[in-house]
């Protein structure tokens, strides 16, 4: 079975080779630059041909085409943005988009709301809490499993692998709920870190062995020959090489757990807990006409941390593709 | 554990580290909290456990009548129904094609163009969705929402009159990012030649995408579909947006459970449509591993020559 550590792994390579790819491939051409055939038929323009005009108007038409694709999609994309890159600066911030009067005094309104602020600092610390236990279980087993001839140790990664991708917390909202109501976790940032954890930890478990897997073992085998004990030689010796893929899987897990909405939602009814994900729906479902003031500049606020943790994450080590990886 | 320092370790090989004290942590962290769940599911889904009332405090193992309820519940249907559209129009048809036609559109460009839309799209993928959820309520909004405003159709009510178009189209907005990402890195891996041969041949571009592209990422079109429709079939944010109204016309199958289970306190009846959701994510997962170690066999012979 221990094939079957490697078409993932390979996809994702090739995932990231493709990106990188792009960058030296030999079709990149500025913009305009023309292709080879193009160049070919630009050194006969001395009499033309009908069937080189009507490549021309092909091409002409080809371009145009995709012109005013990219501009339906970029309007598309950007509709829905803009409304959150103008309110939270708007003097009056309405729900139309309009170029706003300029002004931070909206972000007074986080502080006058009590749940804005807390709301962010449970966002943090289940965040926060949940990334420590990922990455500290992830690469206690992930390491014992890269290190150990296990029989069947693959084939059990793969099951908790699928396990992750199928019970999702759609499909596991009864029980969950049940349990937690049952081990009195109900209300507790414990509830939620363990909950998360617990679908997070099978991809960070493949990810991580995949780091440890890229290690050599001799610096190990060396500190073994001195007497180190394993725990030793996991702290000072295989940490420091795999450090790139904690860092990987802990900004994973905060970026997952900080936008989840449904698992908190379900297991914290008390607002002091809530995350947020489930005050900012609040701020727009309960009662009244929503203070649109607050709900910008939460939502800027609230957002800005999963786009610098993406922009990092994807700046330093490129696009991932795991299965299960975004649930 | 035992068997393993029993058996002398040859010198060049990994020795065995203290595995068991290592793995266990972690796998019963998993198995409390994703695979006992999974299987409570099932017990759960057999009784007509409640939230409150009488049943809550003594339960009824009521064998299959959930799921003979379910079949029989006019609501249910309806929610099947909504989430096959939904899950067709928004993903398969929606984000693959529209992610396919980004990748394809941008395959060779550079620069600015290249990096602001996929920056955007991107974005629309990476934001909480409590935030995205909001930002499309306040788009569509009826009086004051910015698409009537562009479109001058003051009064629209598009959440109300048209829930499933909207959310179908919000989800294309939200998810697209996956499948431009994932078919501009199959793409990379066409060679350029073959196209230009193509296009020196006379092939339209229609032509070239089914002789030439379409043969070379098979196997990358399987997986993006399996892994869209997989999430889509479980996507919560639209909760967030129509909560399944008005009168249950946006209720795919995620709102329903939530709705039927953890609203209305039915928890029996919830877990039992957990259930089946949890067998059809079966089916797509399988399926995903399935195509992926079929392809790594298919892989081999040819990376020889």
């Amino acid at each position: 079975m221990s094939e079957h550590s490697k078409p993932e792994r390979s996809q994702a390579n090739r995932h990231r080779e493709g990106r990188g790819g792009e960058v030296t491939d030999e079709r990149a051409e500025s913009e305009g630059r023309a292709t080879p055939s193009e160049e070919g038929t630009s050194r006969l323009k001395g009499r033309p041909e009908p069937a080189e005009r009507s490549e021309a108007i092909r091409h002409a038409v080809a371009v145009i085409g995709r012109a005013t694709f990219l501009a339906a999609v970029l309007g598309f994309f950007a509709l829905p943005l803009l409304w959150l890159a103008t309110a939270p600066f708007d003097a009056r911030p309405g729900i139309t988009v309009s170029v706003p009067e300029f002004t931070l005094r909206n972000f007074q309104a986080l502080l006058d709301n009590p749940y804005a602020l807390t709301s962010l600092r449970n966002s943090l610390i289940q965040a926060g809490g949940s990334a420590v236990l990922v990455v500290t279980l992830a690469a206690l087993a992930a390491y014992a499993l890269s290190r150990a001839r296990v029989p069947g140790r693959d084939a059990l990664l793969y099951v908790l692998l699928l396990l992750s991708s199928v019970v999702t917390g759609t499909a596991a909202m009864v029980p969950l709920f049940e349990l937690a109501t049952r081990l009195g976790l109900i209300d507790t940032h414990l509830g939620v870190v363990l909950t998360l954890s617990g679908g997070l930890l099978p991809a960070a478990i493949f990810i991580m062995k995949d780091f440890m897997d890229g290690t050599p073992t001799s610096y190990e085998e060396s500190a073994r020959v001195f007497g180190a004990s394993s725990g030793q030689i996991l702290r000072h010796v295989v940490i420091p090489l795999v450090r790139p893929g904690l860092a990987t899987i802990a900004v994973w897990a905060v970026a997952n757990v900080w936008g989840s909405f449904l698992q908190p939602f379900i297991l914290l009814r008390d607002p002091d807990k809530a995350p947020g994900a489930v005050i900012l729906y609040t701020l727009y479902t309960e009662g009244g006409a929503p203070r649109l003031d607050l709900i910008s500049t939460f939502s800027l606020l609230y957002s800005l941390p999963v786009v610098v943790m993406y922009v990092f994450v994807s700046r330093r080590y490129g696009f991932r593709f795991h299965g299960g990886i975004k649930s | 554990m035992s068997r393993l320092k029993g058996a002398p370790s040859p010198p060049s090989a990994a020795r065995p580290v203290g595995t068991a004290g290592f793995v266990l942590p972690a796998l019963v962290l998993i198995g409390v909290f994703l695979v006992f769940p999974a299987l409570w599911t099932i017990y759960l889904g057999l009784t007509d456990y409640r939230l409150t009332g009488l049943e809550a405090a003594d339960p009824r193992v009521v064998g299959l009548d959930n799921y003979t309820a379910a079949l029989g519940d006019e609501r249910f249907r309806g929610s099947l129904w909504l989430t096959v559209q939904f899950v067709l129009g928004s993903a398969v048809i929606g984000q693959a094609v529209l992610g396919f036609a980004i990748a394809w559109v941008l395959r060779d460009r550079r620069g600015p163009v290249k990096r602001v839309t996929e920056g955007l799209v991107l974005l629309a993928w990476i934001l909480p969705s409590s935030v995205v959820a909001f930002l499309w309520i306040a788009l569509l909004d009826r009086d004051e929402g910015t698409l009537n405003a562009l479109l001058h159709t003051p009064g629209a009510a598009w959440l109300l009159d048209h829930p499933m178009p909207s959310i179908i189209v919000f989800n294309v907005w939200r998810g697209t990012a996956f499948s431009m990402m994932l078919y501009g890195a199959a793409l990379s891996n066409v060679p350029p030649s073959l196209l230009e041969t193509a296009r020196l041949a006379g092939a339209s571009t229609l032509q070239q995408l089914r002789d030439v592209v379409l043969p070379h990422i098979k196997g990358h079109v399987l997986t993006n579909l399996l892994l869209i429709s997989l999430w889509t079939f479980n996507d919560f944010s639209t909760f967030q947006i129509t909560a399944g109204g008005p009168d249950g016309r946006s209720e795919i199958l995620p709102v329903y459970i939530y709705n039927v289970a953890l609203s209305g306190g039915r928890l029996g009846f919830g877990a039992a449509i957990s259930f089946l959701v949890l067998l059809v994510n079966l089916v797509f997962a399988v399926a995903y591993l399935r195509l992926l170690r079929s392809r790594r066999t298919d892989a081999t012979p040819k990376a020889a020559p």
